[in-house]
Formats: structure tokens, C-alpha cells, sequence
């Protein structure tokens, strides 16, 4: 790669050589993703795989008049490798195109705005990490990984349009260990790197370790009243946005918001969920051109506002896109805080469960809303508002419609900002910003 | 076999040349692995083409072992200085790493990677390309539209949809090893939603299980062509059928459910790298500890589990892991005893534990780690009948919807598409919604019956989600119907 500061230039530049070689009347839209990222994997205080990965990848849509083919292209940003490779792509895709039929909902933008952001950051070199991640934890079991360096996520068309989203972050995601699954996780991330505001998150896990060594306790299935922490609630969000706030899944009626749709049922009054892009750390922009409006409000008052609409499901149930991806997922999703002090939950739970995390949920009843998972990492048994003994993990099999409805107490009075460590394909933009949520009684089955 | 490295890229050279030639000859262990995957997916929806996607990722991942070191680069770059800048990359990391060496018991941390040469390619009768772009989707067309039960309102959403990929590797170490694979991989998929009020049911064409190596004779295998009438009937039956009762009873698992049965608490549990630890803080830990191997009861005497690589036509078939190991058919447990872990090189080196050839990475961009490939259950001597036979009151459930479970990979819950009481021996009731819970340490234990080689379906996952960073890979399973007894199981709503 000819250096980070170029890729904005070279996604232009092969864009604009692309467009030279278009037919009349086609029109090609690009979507590039890439990063310069180091990762480093630790365990048991060593590291298991550390490494290095620069990657460019190029989707493209190639449109004439209604018809049009999708491709995508790794990139060396080297003319000379990759001309060849984008113009077999388009020489492909031009033969598909012929061979399908108008598509009735194709929708790109026409006129769309230009748009840069990019910011840097300040962290300590891999090497350096690295080195200060294992003096930080005084030979405690850590596991976990470093990942940092540049994202970007540009967008170009024939037509002449260009967004630009670049960052330089860092995140790291780790857990320190007692014994068995006994564990703390916590996660440091975003642009620049503080050792003191670090060593407060270490500090932090080590506290919780020591409770940790209490003597854990087996808990029988039943109802219990339960704080969740920010981390636990971005589970049940994950799962509220498979098809919670997307058109397409509540025209098709598979959203497992189904009852506000059929039963007018609702979620507590306080519940207000938005996709807050001019509060995350995603682009502005997706694919077809189209700009993400700062705020879509999805549910406030405990009821369905509005959804995202992605460019295909606004030409198919004719509505108006508001910028989202085609999965129509939120990708900066907020929940708006209540009134519970932060600093007061174990004092408001009194007796009851502090679920600091969940894990690997899914549906038992899509329609309904019911949702299992696990508890996993800092689970306690709280009584009297002072932590008792941590909990082996527990199963919860329950609904949204009374965790954030008729079961909800309250919510905390401030919001985390959850920066999403996934780097499935690549490292992701998406975040969060949640608060903790008292629960009078959560379902526990296991 | 052709396959891309033999390629020119940025210079006059061949790739795997210039490839061969970047590795570092002052190191103890230097390798180079290509991957070059090209994939289309073809989709019709709702009676609309949805546009083609095709897709071509390429790129190198350089490893470098050396002094108790280990450090990869990786780059979409395949000019001169690109590779030189990962395996510069790789080097640096392997120099800072060398004093944060990898843990285990006696391992010495100098790498255990071995120098291989082979090939391997996947079997194809019917190859994809020989088949028009427009009659794959003139095909797809005419399935989906079969989904419309001839306009029933209730149909909400319906979809076919077929992906193909040619996945290309070749791994080159500066030991001489080159090991070259070519895999050939198709998903098809059938899937229609009804609604009636607040209820929505959906079947799908084995919840995408019904993969597999090769070309469009993969379709053949679990019967393509004839499903979206039945999967549109079944659906429609689904609407107007009870909630699964909750009771504690048998149950049989069809082989699209217990592919999923057989991913998340056998093939997970026992992968080598969660037993060492490195999964704690991400897919997680296992109940399974190391001095189990060799005596552990994991299940009943029925139950026969292989690692497989060998299965012609499975869909994580190869001859070669991502490490240059050679793939064998090796058994994970014999008669409900526990034999050996999954495990690659590198963890075989930590633990001093014999294992397998399944050190995988989902593509260039991420290094090797304990992965499933084919992981099998072996087909029993009963027939599906007799299974159904045996039972008092149970459950038949299909096609997985749902699957979680804890972190340990114990206790699990598990939901099903399609299921059907079992009565006094026979089949009666649809059910809708059906679920059942377990614990793996004991659910194994309560294998009572094994479908014979009548009822075995060679199926799998796509979506297998592990590692940090983040890999998703492919990967096989194969099982006839398994019978369990006294399962929690219950349906939907609360």
C-alpha cells in the first residue's frame, strides 16, 4: 500500500478511472472498506497470535437504466493490479446484468452530497501495548485482544459523488480470570489512549476478581429481581435489532416486535431507543449513496416511532430511505437513561441479582419477543445492596415486553458508550450507548 | 488443478515465485498462505430477482516463528511491497512477541509446523459454470414461485436463493512445503414466512444445512427441487397448530436439527483451544477438561462421533489444514467414550495432547485456530420407525430457529422449525414453536436410539463464529435421527 493518507485519493482516483470506461447510460456505484489493523491475542498472561492486516476491499453496483449486478473486489491500491482485476469484475458483472431482469427496486442516490471525516488518534505503538497490557495486570490470568489502528469507509460514484469516514482507534477486550468461568471482562477503547483512565478500568476488574473468589452459589430456576448492567442490556438490544427495527422484517410480520404491531402491546414509558448516528462513531453515509440522518427515533414512550428503511425497502413498500444499511439493523444504537442512580444500583436492587453480562441469546419465541441467554462473567447475589457471592450461570428465558415493560423498575441515570469490539471481515464502526436497567422480576429456567 | 497463484501480479513473476522468494530464510519458520475465494449468490425473493452478487477476496498471510516468537502480517496487497511490508510486519511481530511466549506445559514455544507438500482438490460432477447465469436464476425462480401457495394471503415472505464459492489456497514455507487445495462449495437455500394475527411460523430449506462440496449435484442430495412444496404446506400447518407442550419426554432430532445438537455440545466443547483457554474471553471455555480423554462418558454406547475431512462431498472436506497437517479420519468418541480432542499443531504442541488436522482460518486475513471441520455422528442400526416405535409420548422436531447455549457449552436450549408428537408410537400432532433444554454432560448420556445409514444426512454450518479477531468459517456435519430420552421440551409464548 502506498501509505494511509492515500487511500481516499486512490479510492477517487480508481473510481474515476472506472467511470471512464463506462457504457452511456450505465452508472457504477462503489462502497470501499478497509483498515490497517494490528491485533494481538493474549492468554494466560502470554500472547497466543499477534499479527498485522492491511486489507481494501471494493463492493461496486453496476446499473443500467433498472438492471444491475452487484460485485466486490479485494484491493492491492496498485493500479497495475488492481485495473485488471475491477475490470474483469465489471466485464462479469455487465454479463450478469444482461441475463437479469429490471429489478423494481433499485434505488441509489442521484443526488447526493459529498461529505470527509476523519479523525486521528493517539495510542501507544503495538509493540508498546503489548508490553504495558501484561504489566498492567500483576500476573493475573488475562485473556483477551488488542486491536488498533486506521478504518476507513468510503463511498464514490459515477456520478460524482464522494464520502469519506476515516478513524484511528484503538479496542481492547479482555477478561481477567479466577478459576473455571469465574471471570471479569471490561473493554478500553476509543482514539486516544489515557494509562491513567486504563489503569482505572484494570483497577475495576480487579475488585471484581476479588469478590469473585468468594464461594459462588447455585441459584434454583425462578423469578428473581435483577439489575442488568450496560453490557448486559446491549445483548437484548442485539437481539431487539434482528428484525426489531427493520421495514422489511415488520411488513413481512417476522419482527419479534410483532405484538406492537398486532397487539398493540408497548414497553415501558420510558423506554426511548434511537439510531443516534451523530453520537456513534459510524459513517454518515451507506452504500447507495444515501446520508444517515443524525437521529431516527425507533421506539420513545415505550412505543414503535418509526423504522430503518434501507434503500430496496423504500422502493418496495414505497416509504421514504432513511440511510440504513440493507440489513436495516441499528448501527449506533442509543437508549435513553432514566432516573436510577448509577452509583446507587446495588442499594436500589436491595436483594436480587447484578448480571454485569449475557451471552449467546436467541429466540425461544420470535413472535412473542421471548429471548434466551446466559449469564456469563460478573453475575453476583446481592443482599441488602452488598454483594454476596458471585452465581453460577444461569439461563434466562423471558420477554422484552417485561424486562423493558410491566417488569421494568428503572433505568440508570447515565449511559455507557459500548465502542463494538467485532472484527468479523473487518474491525466495525458500530457502538452503543446504554444504560443499566432494574428489573423487578427476570425468568430464569436453568 | 489451476489455481491463482500461478498468476502474474505486480511484476513479471509468478505470485507463488515471488511469494517463495519474500520468505525469510534467517527464521526458524517462515510460510506464505494465498487464499483467493471467488463467490456469486443468486437470490429470488418475493417473485423479484434480487441482484447477483459476485465477490472475488484475495489476498497473503505471512507466519513467522522464530526465537519462541510468532508474528503474522497479512495484506490485500500483492505487489513486490506489499509482501515485503507483511513479512516485515510479521517479522516485527514475531521479534516483539518472543518474550511473551505461548503458555503450556512444556511447550518450549519454537514452532511445531512441519514443512508439507500435497494437494487437493474437491470433487465436482455437475460443474456450476456449465450452467447458464440465467437458468440458475430462471431455477430459482420457478422454486420460489411455489412458495405463493397460489396467493394464500398468509404467505408474508418467500425466498430462494443459491452461493457458490471456489475457494483457492496454497501455502508455501521456506522449508520446501507447498500445499495447494482447491474447494468448490454450494448453499442453497429455500425459506417462506405465514402470518395469521400475532402469529408468524417460517420453514426454511434445512435452515441452509443442506450444503456441501462439489457442483449442482449438491442439490440432488437432500432434494432441492421437490422441497418448496412441502416447506409451503408445512408452514401453512404451522399457523393452525398447537403450541409443543411443556413435559419432560422423548425426543428424536431429524439430521438438520442435529447438526446444530452436534456443533454447539459435542464439537465445540472438546476443541483444543477452548480447553487451553484461549476462548475465554470471547466463544468461551469448556466443561470438558484434558484428563477426561481416554475415559469420560460422554454419551451413551450409542453414540459414535468421527473427525472426517475425508467425506467426499462434505462441505469442509479438504486434504490440508491451514497449517500443512495432514487430514485424516480420526474418532472423537467411541461407544460414548471420550478418545481425543480437536486440536492442531500448535495446540498438540501446548498440550501434549494428540489431536487432529483442524487448524483453520476463514480466510487470508486470519491467522489458523482449533476449528470443526466434518464432525460427524455415525449412523446406528435402526431404522427411523423403529426409533418412532419405541415411543411412548414424544417429540419429532426439524430444521433448526434457534440455539444458544452457556459458555462452558453445557447447558443449552435449542428450538426447532417443524415438530410433530409422537403417540403410542406413531406420528400425530403438528407443533408449533418447539423448544427443549439440556445440559450436554448428561443429554449425550441419553442417546437411546441411532438411525441407521437410511436416515444419514451429510449436511453443514456456515456461519461458525469463533476467534479474536472475529473468524467466521464453514464447516461439516453429518448424522441420521437420534433419539434422546427424558428431555425438557416445550413450546413458544409465556
Amino acid at each position: 500500500m502506498s501509505g494511509a493518507g492515500s487511500v481516499q485519493s486512490y479510492l477517487d482516483e480508481i473510481v474515476t478511472w472506472a467511470t471512464s470506461g463506462l457504457s452511456s447510460g450505465e452508472v457504477l456505484l462503489a462502497h470501499l472498506s478497509g483498515e490497517d489493523s494490528d491485533f494481538v491475542r493474549f492468554n494466560g498472561m502470554s500472547v497466543r497470535q499477534a499479527g498485522a492486516v492491511t486489507q481494501r476491499d471494493l463492493s461496486i453496483d453496476l446499473i443500467d437504466g433498472a438492471r444491475h449486478a452487484q460485485g466486490a473486489v479485494s484491493l492491492a491500491q496498485d493500479p497495475s493490479i488492481d485495473r485488471p482485476r475491477l475490470s474483469a469484475l465489471i466485464d462479469d458483472l455487465r454479463e450478469q446484468r444482461a441475463a437479469a431482469p429490471e429489478d423494481p427496486y433499485l434505488l441509489y442516490a442521484t443526488e447526493g452530497t459529498n461529505s470527509e471525516t476523519s479523525s486521528s488518534g493517539s495510542m501507544p505503538s503495538p509493540g508498546e501495548a503489548t508490553n504495558l497490557i501484561i504489566d498492567s495486570v500483576g500476573g493475573r490470568d488475562l485473556v483477551g485482544v488488542y486491536a488498533a489502528g486506521d478504518t476507513y469507509t468510503g463511498f464514490a460514484n459515477s456520478l460524482g459523488q464522494r464520502n469519506w469516514f476515516q478513524s484511528s482507534t484503538f479496542n481492547f477486550d479482555w477478561s481477567l480470570h479466577l478459576r473455571a468461568d469465574k471471570a471479569t471482562k471490561n473493554l478500553y477503547a476509543g482514539t486516544e489512549w489515557s494509562n491513567d483512565d486504563y489503569q482505572s478500568k484494570i483497577d475495576w476488574s480487579l475488585q471484581q476478581l476479588a469478590v469473585l473468589d468468594r464461594e459462588p452459589i447455585d441459584l434454583v430456576p425462578g423469578g428473581y429481581r435483577t439489575f442488568l448492567a450496560p453490557a448486559a442490556i446491549q445483548e437484548i438490544i442485539d437481539m431487539l435489532s434482528w428484525g426489531g427495527f427493520g421495514l422489511k422484517s415488520h411488513r413481512t410480520l417476522q419482527t419479534p416486535l410483532l405484538r406492537m404491531i398486532t397487539d398493540n402491546a408497548t414497553f415501558d414509558p420510558t423506554i426511548r431507543i434511537t439510531e443516534d448516528i451523530a453520537g456513534g462513531v459510524s459513517p454518515d453515509f451507506q452504500t447507495e449513496g444515501f446520508r444517515r440522518p443524525g437521529e431516527v427515533v425507533l421506539i420513545d414512550g415505550g412505543r414503535l416511532v418509526d423504522t430503518l428503511v434501507s434503500p430496496r425497502s423504500a422502493r418496495e413498500y414505497d416509504v421514504p430511505t432513511n440511510g440504513a444499511a440493507n440489513h436495516e439493523s441499528p448501527v449506533s444504537v442509543a437508549m435513553a437513561p432514566g432516573s436510577l442512580p448509577a452509583d446507587g444500583v446495588l442499594t436500589a436492587l436491595d436483594t436480587g441479582l447484578y448480571v454485569g453480562n449475557l451471552w449467546y441469546l436467541n429466540f425461544s419465541d420470535r413472535g412473542a419477543c421471548r429471548t434466551t441467554g446466559m449469564t456469563r462473567f460478573s453475575t453476583f447475589w446481592v443482599d441488602g445492596g452488598e454483594i454476596v457471592a458471585p452465581v453460577n450461570v444461569l439461563r434466562f428465558d423471558d420477554t422484552a415486553f417485561h424486562l423493558f415493560g410491566d417488569q421494568l423498575e428503572g433505568l440508570t441515570d447515565q449511559a455507557d458508550t459500548i465502542l463494538d469490539p467485532s472484527t468479523y471481515g473487518g474491525r466495525t464502526t458500530d457502538s452503543y450507548r446504554l444504560p443499566g436497567a432494574l428489573v423487578r422480576e427476570m425468568s430464569f429456567t436453568l | 488443478m489451476t489455481t491463482n497463484p500461478t498468476t502474474t501480479t505486480g511484476s513479471g513473476n509468478s505470485l507463488e515465485n515471488r511469494l517463495t522468494a519474500v520468505l525469510p530464510g534467517d527464521v526458524d519458520f517462515a510460510s506464505a498462505r494465498h487464499v483467493a475465494e471467488r463467490g456469486t449468490h443468486l437470490s429470488v425473493r418475493e417473485g423479484v430477482v434480487q441482484p447477483s452478487m459476485t465477490g472475488h477476496d484475495e489476498g497473503v498471510m505471512f507466519t513467522i516463528w522464530h526465537r519462541g516468537g510468532l508474528g503474522y502480517g497479512a495484506t490485500s496487497d500483492l505487489s513486490d511491497a506489499g509482501l515485503a511490508s507483511a513479512v516485515a510486519a510479521a517479522r516485527r511481530w514475531a521479534i516483539d512477541t518472543a518474550g511473551h511466549a505461548l503458555n503450556g506445559d512444556g511447550f518450549s514455544g519454537d514452532c511445531p509446523l512441519e514443512h508439507t507438500v500435497g494437494e487437493f482438490e474437491s470433487e465436482v460432477v455437475k460443474p456450476v459454470k456449465d450452467v447458464a447465469f440465467a437458468d440458475h436464476v430462471d431455477m430459482l425462480a420457478g422454486h420460489e414461485s411455489k412458495l405463493g401457495a397460489n396467493g394464500d394471503k398468509r404467505i408474508v415472505d418467500r425466498e430462494a436463493s443459491l452461493t457458490f464459492y471456489d475457494v483457492e489456497s496454497l501455502l508455501v514455507t521456506n522449508g520446501g512445503g507447498r500445499v495447494e487445495q482447491l474447494i468448490h462449495q454450494v448453499f442453497p437455500d429455500i425459506r417462506v414466512s405465514a402470518n395469521d394475527g400475532g402469529n408468524t411460523q417460517s420453514r426454511s430449506y434445512g435452515a441452509g444445512v443442506f450444503c456441501g462440496q462439489g457442483g449442482l449435484e449438491v442439490l440432488d442430495r437432500h432434494g432441492f427441487a421437490d422441497a418448496a412444496p412441502v416447506l409451503v404446506e408445512q408452514v401453512l400447518e404451522l399457523l393452525g397448530a398447537p403450541n409443543c407442550p411443556s413435559d419432560n419426554m422423548d425426543l428424536i432430532l431429524a439430521p438438520d436439527q442435529m447438526a446444530l445438537q452436534i456443533h454447539e455440545s459435542i464439537g465445540h466443547p472438546i476443541e483444543l483451544d477452548r480447553i487451553l483457554g484461549d476462548e475465554r474471553n470471547y466463544a468461551g471455555t469448556s466443561f470438558v477438561t484434558a484428563d477426561m480423554f481416554g475415559n469420560y462418558q460422554y454419551g451413551s454406547e450409542l453414540l459414535n462421533v468421527t473427525f472426517d475431512p475425508t467425506v467426499t462431498g462434505q462441505v469442509a472436506a479438504y486434504g490440508f489444514d491451514d497449517d500443512g497437517t495432514p487430514a485424516k479420519r480420526t474418532s472423537l468418541i467411541a461407544h460414548g467414550i471420550l478418545q481425543r480432542p480437536m486440536g492442531g499443531a500448535v495446540s498438540q504442541a501446548r498440550s501434549a495432547m494428540a489431536g487432529v488436522a483442524n487448524s483453520r482460518a476463514c480466510s487470508w486475513n486470519r491467522p489458523p485456530i482449533d476449528r470443526m471441520a466434518n464432525l460427524n455422528v455415525e449412523p446406528g442400526d435402526s431404522t427411523l420407525e423403529q426409533l418412532i416405535e419405541g415411543i411412548e409420548r414424544g417429540v419429532l422436531m426439524e430444521t433448526n430457529v434457534s440455539w444458544s447455549i452457556d459458555d462452558s457449552r453445557n447447558k443449552f436450549q435449542f428450538g426447532c422449525e417443524y415438530g410433530r408428537l409422537i403417540e403410542d408410537g406413531e406420528l400425530t400432532t403438528v407443533v408449533r414453536n418447539p423448544n427443549y433444554r439440556g445440559i450436554s454432560a448428561t443429554f449425550w448420556r441419553n442417546l437411546s436410539g441411532v438411525a441407521d445409514q437410511n436416515s444419514f444426512s451429510v449436511m453443514g454450518v456456515g456461519n461458525c463464529g469463533k476467534g479474536e479477531p472475529n473468524q467466521q468459517v464453514r464447516v461439516g456435519h453429518a448424522s441420521p435421527h437420534c433419539r434422546f430420552s427424558d428431555v425438557a421440551v416445550f413450546g413458544g409464548a409465556l
